[in-house]
């Protein structure tokens, strides 16, 4: 339970640590570790050298507008879901956020680090992703956007280069008449999840207009289904239920010692609906208000 | 093979520590070997237990799931530094004792720093809050009852001082 040895450099620029990165192809980026340091002690993974981000200048920014959140590299889940413009602004942040682990690994992780993990058990790559959102990535190469459709190659396998480093994270705002539910089942609190659902409606009146929901601890990726032609009608619980169906098609449950693949497809069943109803209803509220 | 080391200076309970240690050092293992701060208790070291939970900066962080050469630039409090300064058991210990907050005492540290941020943070929890508080960590004997009444306890305790 120990890590391999490996070196260690913590630069003060960014471009020092670009230039580290790009200097040795084994090389890894550490920003709150709570995802790393448990693959290193467990020698799932054995880097040749970490640089440590951590005593970089301005990743640690949250910064809110019009058009939505930004997050630095360092920003702390912790202080993420404590940042009430952000909340404000994009709503399912901290709906998701309070759902990342326990308090104490929030005081360290980091939210864009936990996007370039990858994980499809993880609540934030899904909301990236539902959201629509993209992550700023720079390397000694330049600086490119990669959109969240096409950041998830894999399980833990994100399509960032080996030298590149994330440097920051854009979630959109939620547009008016917009409402956003997230709802997951673990074992325990603060566990990973069985099954995650994150949902995004659009309403105009009664209609529904936009109707999506994103799945974590489901299928590899982090996955999202457009659910819209189930609620053409309406959302009644008629519809809810051709929603799951609907959903369900799109989605290949997977078996593993935590849940069966039958019971996995029901949980995604019961979420969908709750998600989706949560989130129509979280749109009518905002309009009222 | 010789590993590469790395001179760090910890700031522990307000003492300064200069240790040599590689990269690899957790900072769970730096404050147990290299500091002799043998309070901090590692159980399962992959950060699901809680046993090894410290404050850095203030805020509870699993120390098993930090490198010791990170850890510079940081003010660390570990259970060594929760009694008052006479000596005497702080709020949150005191707690503990007298509502039996802990059989074998394995985890009591990390329910102690956390419960010392968390309090820090929210000074009269409801017992639900309370709850919440000590999520992040595992007790194998008492069942977390005690656990919960000592955070109210040291609640009060903290009030009236």
């Amino acid at each position: 339970m120990k890590p391999a040895p490996f070196a260690y450099v913590r630069p003060g620029t960014l471009e020092e640590a670009l230039e580290a990165l790009a200097a040795d192809p084994g090389a890894k980026v550490l920003a709150g570790g709570q995802s790393l340091v448990p693959l290193l002690s467990m020698r799932l993974a054995a880097p040749s050298r970490l640089v440590d981000i951590n005593g970089l200048p301005d990743l640690d920014r949250v910064r809110t507008d019009a058009d939505g959140v930004r997050l630095g590299a360092l920003a702390r889940h912790a202080d993420v879901l404590a940042d009430a413009d952000a909340g404000r602004v994009q709503p399912l942040l901290p709906l998701a956020l309070a759902n990342v682990a326990h308090a104490t690994i929030r005081n360290r992780g980091t939210t864009v680090g936990s996007l370039v993990h990858a994980d499809a058990a993880a609540e934030m790559p899904v909301v990236l992703r539902l959201l629509g959102g993209s992550v700023d990535v720079a390397s000694v190469r330049g600086r490119r956007t990669i959109a969240a459709d096409d950041l998830f190659a894999g399980p833990l396998e994100s399509t960032l280069d080996h030298d590149e480093i994330a440097v920051e994270a854009f979630f959109p705002a939620l547009a008016a008449g917009a409402g956003v539910g997230f709802e997951e089942i673990a074992r325990r609190h603060g566990d990973y999840a069985l099954c995650g659902v994150a949902a995004l409606v659009e309403r105009d009146g009664d209609r529904v207009t936009v109707a999506r929901a994103g799945y974590l601890s489901v299928c590899d990726v982090p996955t999202v289904v457009d659910l819209t032609p189930a609620l053409d009608d309406g959302l009644d619980d008629a519809t809810l239920d051709a929603a799951a169906d609907l959903a369900l098609d799109a989605l290949e449950p997977a078996d593993d010692i935590h849940a069966t693949a039958d019971y996995r497809a029901q949980l995604a069943r019961v979420l969908t609906a709750r998600v989706l109803r949560a989130a129509y209803d979280h749109a009518g509220s905002r309009r009222a208000a | 093979m010789t590993e590469e080391t790395h001179d760090v200076r910890l700031h522990v309970n307000g003492a300064t520590y200069d240790v040599s240690v590689p990269p690899r050092r957790l900072l769970s293992d730096a404050l147990r070997h290299d500091c002799g701060l043998t309070g901090t208790h590692v159980g399962c070291e992959h950060g699901v237990c809680g046993a090894c939970t410290v404050l850095v900066d203030g805020r509870p962080t699993r120390s098993c799931l930090m490198f010791a050469v990170s850890a510079q630039d940081t003010e660390i409090t570990t259970v060594e530094g929760l009694t008052n300064p006479d000596g005497s058991l702080g709020p949150v210990q005191q707690a503990f004792l007298e509502c039996h907050g802990l059989q074998c005492g394995f985890c009591t540290p990390g329910f102690l720093t956390t419960i010392t941020a968390g309090l820090a943070e929210n000074p009269s929890p409801t017992r639900d809050e309370a709850r919440e508080m000590i999520a992040g960590n595992l007790c194998r004997c008492t069942g977390y009852q005690n656990i919960v009444k000592a955070v109210e306890r040291a609640a009060e305790l903290g009030s009236a001082t």
